[in-house]
C-alpha cells in the first residue's frame, strides 16, 4: 500500500534580510515528505502560483506541485481543508509556524479539527508507517524525544528539530510543473480589523527593588552578587571526591 | 533603637516603642534627657542617704530572652532588633474572592511538576487583566496529573483545578483538551491564558482554540483588557488586535505575584467524558547525548587542557550519559572538534549542570556558560576562575577523578545500552 502524504507550504522570510524564501519548517516538512514516499510526495501552497519562492521548494527534486490560487488576504484554511477532503490522504505535514502572516501555528490544529483527524505536534522524525499505524518521534525541550503511535489519516507539524531540508537545485526547481488550481475562499474578517506595525524590541524586564525601609533598599543596593565559592574539596581521597561529584549529580538527576 | 525605657514587651509579644522618648534619649542637651535615661535604672536614695541601684531593675530582656544591659544609654548602633523581627515569617495579605463574577483560567506547563517563572507571570498577569476589568474575577488555574507545587498560594491562584487520574498522565494532550472543553462550558472563563512554550503551552492552547471555534492570539507580549499585541510573521510584525479569549503568552510579560496570598479553592469538574485517545504514548526515548545540541544539552563534560588521557575522557562522558564539550585550548590543539568549542567563540551553552575538567576558566569560556546552574569543576590549581565560579570544586588530577567517576557510574549501572559507540568523528578525535 502506497502512502498518500502531503506537505502544505508556505513562503518563508529570511530572519534578517527579511527577504522571501524556502520557510525553515515548511522545507523540513518537504524533506520529511519526501524521506517516506519520495517523488510521491505532493506539496500544496495556497496563493500565488508565479511566486518564485515556490520553485526553492520544487528544486528539492519535486516533479509538480499544486498551487491553490488565492489572494493574500483570503483564510487559507477552508480551501486546503476542503482540497483535503477531495482526496484521500494519510500524511499532511506542515510547520509549526509559517514566517509571514499572522504566524499563529493554528492551520494544522484548524485543518484537523476540520477534517475530524489527530493532530501531532512537533514531531521531528516519523521513524515507520504500518499497518496503518505510523510511529512518530516528538521534539521535546533540550533535545529529547518522546515516541508516540498514531493511526492514520493524521495531521503532523514539524518541528525544527526534524533533518534540515536539502539543498534546493535552481534549475529542477525552474523544470517542475506548477499546476495551479481555481479555488473559491473568503475573506478572513477578523483579520481586517488589526493594526500591523514594525515589530518593536520588548523592553528588558528590570530589576525591581520593593524595599519599604531605608535600611533594606540599602541593603538591596550593597548586596554582592550571591554565590561566592561553593564548596571546595582539597584534602580528601579521591575516592570521597569523586563520589560528592557524583552525588551531586544524582542529586541534580542528570543521572537517571 | 534598644532603649531601656522606649521598648516595652506587650503580652503578645509585640515589641512596643516610643518614639519621643528614644529621640529623647539621642538627644543629651534635651532638658528631660536623664530622666528618660535613667528611668530604668531604678536608683533610688537610701535612708543613710546613699544611692542604691536596683540590680533587677537594669537591663531588659532581649529577644531572645536573655537580660541585655545598655551601657551605651541607648546611643549605641541599632541593633538587629527590628530586622530580626521583621525576618521571622512574614504573613502576606490574603486576596479573598468570595463569589466572583468570572472567572480567568490559566493553564500552567507545570514543568517537573512545578510552576515555571512564566507560569507565574502569566498568573501575575492574570491578576493584572482582572483587575483592569470590571466586576470581581477569580483566577484558575488547571493542573494535570502529577504536582509537587506547594506554593499556589503565594503565586496568585484563586481557585484550583487539579484533575488526575490515568487518562492525564503523561502525554495526554487530547484527554486535557477535553477535560479544558469541559471546564469551559462549566465556567464559561472571560480568558484563558496559556504560555506560549514548548512545554506543551502552544500545543494544549491551539487545541482547545480549534475546538472551540476562537481565534487566539498567539505569541502575545502586550495583554490589557481591551487590546493585545502579538509577534507575527515570524517575529518581524507586532499585531494588535482586540483581546480574544484564548491568549498564548510569550515569556517575561507579567509580574508574577509577590505581595498577597491566595485562597487556593477547590473547583470540582462534572464528570468528564474521556474518549479514547488517538495518540499513544510510548514515553521519553533514550538519546545519544552527542546528538544533542550543544546549546540545549542538560548536561555539559567538558574538557580543557588539563585533560591528558582522552580515551578516558570520552569513556566518562559516554558512561555519565553527558554531552561532551571542550574549551578552545582543546580545539586549537585537535583533540575536540570545533562544534564543540564552549565560549564566545564556540557555543554558548544553557545545561543545568556542567563539569570542567581540566578548565581553569578563560573570561570567554565563562561567557559561554554564564546560563548553566550548577558548575563542578575538577582542577589543580585551586586558586583558578572555574574554582571561583563553581558550586563544588574538586583539587586533583582529571585522570584520578575521572577513573574514579566512571567506576561509580559502571557500580550505578547509568549506561545499560550495550553498544552505543561515540560518534565517529568524536572517537577519532578529528586530529
Amino acid at each position: 500500500m502506497s502512502l498518500n502524504v502531503v506537505s502544505l507550504v508556505s513562503v518563508g522570510r529570511h530572519p534578517q534580510s527579511g527577504r522571501a524564501r524556502r520557510a525553515d519548517q515548511d522545507g523540513r516538512a518537504v524533506e520529511l515528505g519526501l524521506k517516506l514516499v519520495a517523488k510521491a510526495l505532493s506539496v500544496v501552497h495556497v496563493g500565488d502560483p508565479d511566486d518564485p519562492v515556490l520553485r526553492q521548494y520544487a528544486g528539492m527534486g519535486l516533479p509538480s506541485m499544486t498551487i491553490l490560487k488565492q489572494d493574500k488576504s483570503i483564510d487559507a484554511v477552508p480551501i486546503l481543508s476542503q482540497f483535503l477532503q477531495q482526496e484521500k490522504i494519510d500524511i499532511v505535514l506542515t510547520g509549526v509556524r509559517a514566517e509571514s502572516g499572522e504566524s499563529s501555528g493554528m492551520v494544522p490544529y484548524l485543518l484537523a479539527h476540520a477534517l475530524g483527524w489527530p493532530v501531532v505536534a512537533r514531531v521531528a522524525d516519523i521513524v515507520s508507517v504500518k499497518d496503518g499505524e505510523a510511529q512518530v518521534l516528538l521534539a521535546l525541550p533540550r533535545g529529547q524525544r518522546r515516541a508516540v503511535s498514531v493511526k492514520l489519516p493524521f495531521i503532523a507539524s514539524v518541528d525544527h528539530a526534524a533533518e534540515i531540508a536539502r539543498q534546493s537545485a535552481f534549475a529542477l526547481g525552474l523544470r517542475a510543473s506548477i499546476e495551479s488550481v481555481e479555488s473559491v475562499g473568503e475573506v478572513d474578517r477578523i483579520r481586517v480589523d488589526w493594526q500591523e506595525s514594525v515589530a518593536k524590541s520588548r523592553p528588558k524586564r528590570l530589576k525591581t527593588v520593593k524595599a519599604k525601609t531605608a535600611a533594606e533598599r540599602f541593603k538591596a543596593a550593597t548586596a554582592k552578587p550571591e554565590g561566592g565559592t561553593g564548596k571546595v574539596m582539597k584534602n580528601e581521597t579521591p575516592k570521597e571526591k569523586a563520589r560528592a561529584i557524583f552525588d551531586l549529580l544524582l542529586e541534580e538527576k542528570v543521572i537517571r | 533603637m534598644s532603649n531601656v525605657s522606649s521598648l516595652g514587651i506587650s503580652s503578645l509579644g509585640i515589641v512596643r516603642r516610643d518614639p519621643r522618648k528614644e529621640w529623647i534619649a539621642r538627644n543629651r542637651l534635651h532638658p528631660l534627657y536623664h530622666e528618660v535615661i535613667n528611668e530604668g535604672l531604678g536608683s533610688v536614695v537610701g535612708p543613710s542617704g546613699l544611692i542604691r541601684k536596683n540590680p533587677h531593675q537594669i537591663g531588659f530582656i532581649g529577644p531572645n530572652g536573655i537580660k541585655r544591659i545598655d551601657r551605651l544609654k541607648g546611643n549605641g548602633a541599632d541593633t538587629s532588633n527590628k530586622r530580626h523581627g521583621s525576618a521571622q515569617e512574614v504573613v502576606l495579605p490574603l486576596h479573598v474572592v468570595t463569589t466572583p463574577d468570572f472567572y480567568l483560567v490559566v493553564v500552567p506547563d507545570l514543568v517537573g511538576g512545578r510552576l515555571s517563572s512564566h507560569d507565574k507571570d502569566i498568573l501575575g498577569l492574570a491578576h493584572a487583566l482582572q483587575g483592569g476589568m470590571e466586576g470581581n474575577g477569580a483566577v484558575v488555574a488547571v493542573c494535570f496529573g502529577d504536582v509537587k507545587e506547594t506554593q499556589f498560594d503565594l503565586a496568585g491562584v484563586d481557585r484550583l483545578i487539579h484533575l488526575t487520574g490515568t487518562e492525564f498522565e503523561g502525554f495526554t494532550p487530547e484527554a486535557r483538551v477535553a477535560a479544558l472543553v469541559q471546564i469551559d462550558t462549566q465556567l464559561a472563563p472571560q480568558h484563558w491564558l496559556f504560555p506560549d512554550s514548548i512545554h506543551g503551552g502552544t500545543d494544549l492552547g491551539s487545541r482547545l482554540a480549534a475546538s472551540l471555534g476562537e481565534r487566539p492570539a498567539t505569541q502575545a507580549w502586550q495583554v490589557i483588557p481591551e487590546k493585545v499585541v502579538c509577534r507575527g510573521a515570524g517575529g518581524s510584525l507586532d499585531i494588535a488586535r482586540q483581546t480574544p479569549r484564548i491568549v498564548m503568552v510569550l515569556e517575561e510579560c507579567g509580574n508574577a505575584i509577590d505581595e498577597t496570598r491566595h485562597e487556593v479553592l477547590p473547583i470540582s469538574v462534572d464528570a468528564l467524558e474521556i474518549q479514547s485517545a488517538h495518540l499513544i504514548d510510548h514515553g521519553q526515548v533514550a538519546v545519544d547525548p552527542n546528538e544533542i545540541p550543544l546549546a540545549e544539552a542538560e548536561f555539559i563534560v567538558s574538557a580543557g587542557n588539563g585533560i591528558h588521557n582522552w580515551a578516558q575522557y570520552h569513556q566518562t562522558a559516554q558512561a555519565l550519559g553527558a554531552t561532551e564539550g571542550a574549551s578552545r585550548v582543546a580545539v586549537d590543539d585537535g583533540f575536540m572538534p570545533r562544534f564543540r568549542q564552549v565560549g564566545a567563540s564556540g557555543t554558548w551553552v544553557t545545561a543545568r549542570v556542567y563539569l570542567a575538567v581540566g578548565i581553569s576558566g578563560a573570561i570567554q569560556h565563562m561567557q559561554g556558560i554564564g546560563q548553566c546552574e550548577k558548575i563542578i569543576a575538577i582542577n589543580t590549581d585551586a586558586g583558578c576562575d572555574m574554582v571561583k565560579r563553581s558550586h563544588l570544586s574538586v583539587i586533583d588530577d582529571s585522570d584520578v577523578i575521572l577513573s574514579e567517576l566512571m567506576q561509580l557510574a559502571q557500580e550505578y549501572g547509568v549506561n545499560d545500552k550495550p553498544s552505543q559507540e561515540n560518534s565517529p568523528e568524536e572517537s577519532q578525535n578529528v586530529a
